[in-house]
């Protein structure tokens, strides 16, 4: 390993951070899309109702906002619930409130992907599925949701790497992640411009890697399904 | 929190900050705009060695943080003694230009890739037509094309313009008091994090919902929802 | 086809995970980490500076196991009130203001205010000849504080998260001048970076007494640590680690 004036140990960490960081986000980001698309599309208009304000509030306030309302904010609440299960003194680390904070935002985003990826799914599918006698809930699991995977995947592959972006703003609420890895770096050598490249340069090796995976889960999504359906 | 101090002290201060968030939004997505067309040009161009020009600045703006971008610009290069020593220091010495300057960049690479994607859904057959009709390359760019691909791409374009508003919350971190640094400084002082920080997403918000609103009313007078199917 | 299971399942994984507790039973100091010599990050990632030996030495007194937590200057109070830790030494200074959010202990040491700026400049701390300088300072500091009571109507004042960014301005030129604690201040005139800047003027503000912050009412705590203070200073910890630090006494 490149010694880098002794950081280079510290930068590998905090790119593991940023990667583990960012794939915990988009997991649970993926869960809020869901719901959002699932609340948007509902016949119910409480539930449009619901989907829609998360979308325009969280996309309407910066991330930065939400990555330091999510660590500051959230103790209140979390105190309160925490003395039900005996811990009142249950709180966010910054792990925690980093990734709630992404994957709110991811959530927001995605479930515009997946709205219009489960309108994009024809009804007969759906009627189909009525009629050889499946439930509403094995039609949306085995007919409907590996169909949206498909359709949905290119926009999600955008918005995560969107993500790994955004989880530079994760340093400030003092993640050790990348960013904040070159930080302290730069405290100790005084040397900003070479370790904010550094940290560029992975941040790019990073989208590079993403876009080659896209690739594969694409075409692997794709299979038996002609190029120009989607 | 005492209402009278937070009108009277705290809420002026937080006006001022949307000012400056707003001023530097709105000169970088229209600087951006302007860089981004010969950029945009090349992108949807069919030789691919012009093509490839603008590929390697459009990665790097896209493919790493703002706030990595703006460390770069505001702390990185004056790491060079050569820089200070030069003319553009007048410049880069003030985090307002240095801000400019980051965000200016960021969302060209942004626009451009907008920019592409809207030329090339115009239709080769209007191309052909104003070819056939005996315009010059340039004049079908500058009168078919361009007009064209400005209304395909203008709901992408509001997209950015609200992206970009939220990314500037980031230039708190180079000294300047947008609406996130007044909040940050402010609350330095009174110790009301929450408060301030729901203040601040809350005129976030109301900008982002009144931006909307002027970008859905252009899109309405030009009537763009007629040209987004190819 | 079954992406999405196991994607649902992460999730749910981290839902769990992510809103793990913070075990209770260690006591958490916490600190800054951009503030040398007090406390800063070494290139192994660990905390080390003069905050933290004592927090360390204090910590053995009372028998307790401690940890470090970091967190950025202006959100120390919020998270220490939030109870990401349940102590904050980081060189914070005893004043009105923070003790409507937190209680101090008897101070650990004193420090002072004075400006630095370059060798070269006339830099006058007379408020007259200060007129249209760019002056920086760390935000939600004293020195912060300090230069918005007394010079907001005649200097330019900027404020950076980090003392270390605003070392950087000051050596790049961005500034005229950085106000902030003179102990700090004489740590980074030694170092490579500040040898073209020297201490202008006299302090601007004395006695600026620097104190241990806990969560309001928690006596318990800041009693114990009040105890701790008296005997390190009592049995010659303190001192060892003063001179470690600095040639003269800072208590």
């Amino acid at each position: 390993m490149i010694d880098l004036q002794g950081f280079g140990p510290s930068l590998l960490a905090g790119t593991w951070m940023t990667v583990k960081l960012s794939l915990a986000s988009v997991a649970l980001g993926l869960l809020f899309g869901l719901l959002g698309a699932a609340g948007k599309t509902s016949s119910n208009a409480f539930a449009r109702f619901l989907g829609g304000s998360y979308t325009t509030i969280v996309r309407g306030v910066p991330e930065t906002l939400w990555v330091l309302m999510a660590y500051y904010s959230t103790v209140t609440a979390l105190n309160y619930l925490g003395s039900f299960f005996g811990n009142p003194e249950l709180a966010l680390n910054p792990f925690a409130a980093g990734t709630l904070a992404l994957a709110l935002c991811f959530g927001a985003y995605s479930s515009e992907v997946f709205r219009g990826a489960l309108l994009s799914i024809p009804k007969g599918h759906r009627e189909a599925g009525l009629a050889v006698g499946l439930s509403s809930l094995r039609i949306f699991w085995r007919i409907t949701l590996p169909q949206v995977w498909r359709i949905a995947l290119p926009g999600l592959g955008n918005l995560y790497l969107i993500l790994l972006k955004d989880t530079a703003l994760v340093s400030l609420i003092s993640l050790t992640e990348i960013m904040r890895a070159a930080e302290i770096a730069k405290n100790g050598t005084k040397l900003p411009f070479t370790f904010y490249l550094i940290a560029a340069l992975i941040y790019l090796s990073l989208t590079i890697l993403v876009m080659i995976a896209m690739h594969f889960f694409e075409k692997r999504a794709a299979q038996g399904f002609t190029r120009n359906e989607v | 929190m005492n209402w009278e101090t937070f009108f009277d002290k705290w809420l002026p201060k937080m006006l001022d900050g949307a000012g400056l968030t707003l001023e530097l939004v709105t000169i970088a997505v229209i600087a951006g705009l302007i860089l981004a067309i010969p950029m945009g040009i090349a992108r949807a161009s069919s030789k691919p060695w012009v093509r490839s020009i603008p590929y390697a600045y459009i990665f790097f703006f896209r493919g790493t943080p703002l706030l990595l971008q703006l460390f770069m610009v505001y702390y990185g290069l004056s790491q060079f003694e050569a820089v200070r020593q030069s003319w553009a220091w007048t410049y880069l010495r003030d985090p307002y230009w240095c801000a400019l300057l980051t965000m200016t960049l960021h969302t060209t690479a942004y626009i451009a890739e907008i920019l592409r994607g809207a030329i090339q859904s115009v239709p080769s057959g209007e191309v052909e037509a104003a070819r056939a009709l005996g315009m010059s390359r340039v004049q079908s760019m500058l009168y078919i094309v361009l007009p064209r691909a400005a209304r395909i791409g203008l709901p992408a374009y509001s997209n950015e313009v609200i992206l970009m508003l939220k990314a500037s919350a980031v230039v708190y971190t180079v000294t300047l008091l947008d609406i996130m640094g007044q909040a940050k400084t402010i609350s330095a002082r009174t110790y009301e994090n929450e408060f301030f920080y729901i203040v601040a997403a809350l005129l976030y918000l109301a900008i982002t919902i009144g931006l909307t609103r002027i970008f859905r009313f252009i899109e309405h007078k030009l009537r763009v929802d007629m040209l987004q199917g190819r | 086809m079954r992406h999405y299971k196991k994607i649902l399942l992460a999730a749910a994984a981290t839902l769990a995970f992510g809103t793990q507790a913070i075990a209770a039973d260690k006591i958490k100091l916490g600190t800054e980490g951009a503030y040398p010599p007090f406390n800063l990050i070494d290139a192994s990632g660990a905390v080390v500076g003069f905050d933290l030996e004592i927090g360390q030495a204090l910590c053995a007194k009372m028998g307790s196991e401690c940890e470090v937590v970091t967190s950025d200057w202006d959100g120390i109070i919020p998270a220490l009130n939030a109870k990401k830790f349940d102590m904050i030494i980081a060189s914070m200074s005893i004043t009105d203001e923070r003790k409507q959010a937190v209680d101090f202990t008897e101070p650990y040491y004193t420090n002072k205010l004075q400006f630095i700026a370059p060798k070269s400049s006339d830099f006058d701390t007379e408020e007259a000849s200060l007129k249209g300088k760019i002056i920086g300072a760390q935000r939600a500091t004293i020195a912060g504080q300090w230069l918005e009571d007394n010079l907001a109507d005649t200097v330019t004042i900027k404020l950076y998260d980090t003392q270390e960014n605003a070392y950087l301005d000051l050596s790049s030129g961005r500034l005229d001048g950085v106000l902030g604690d003179k102990f700090v201040n004489w740590e980074w005139l030694k170092s490579e970076a500040g040898k073209d800047f020297e201490f202008k003027g006299d302090p601007v503000f004395e006695n600026d007494k620097i104190g241990i912050a806990v969560r309001k009412g928690e006596d318990d705590l800041r009693n114990k640590l009040n105890q701790a203070i008296k005997d390190i200073v009592a049995d010659g910890t303190y001192k060892k680690i003063n001179d470690k630090y600095f040639p003269f006494s800072i208590y």
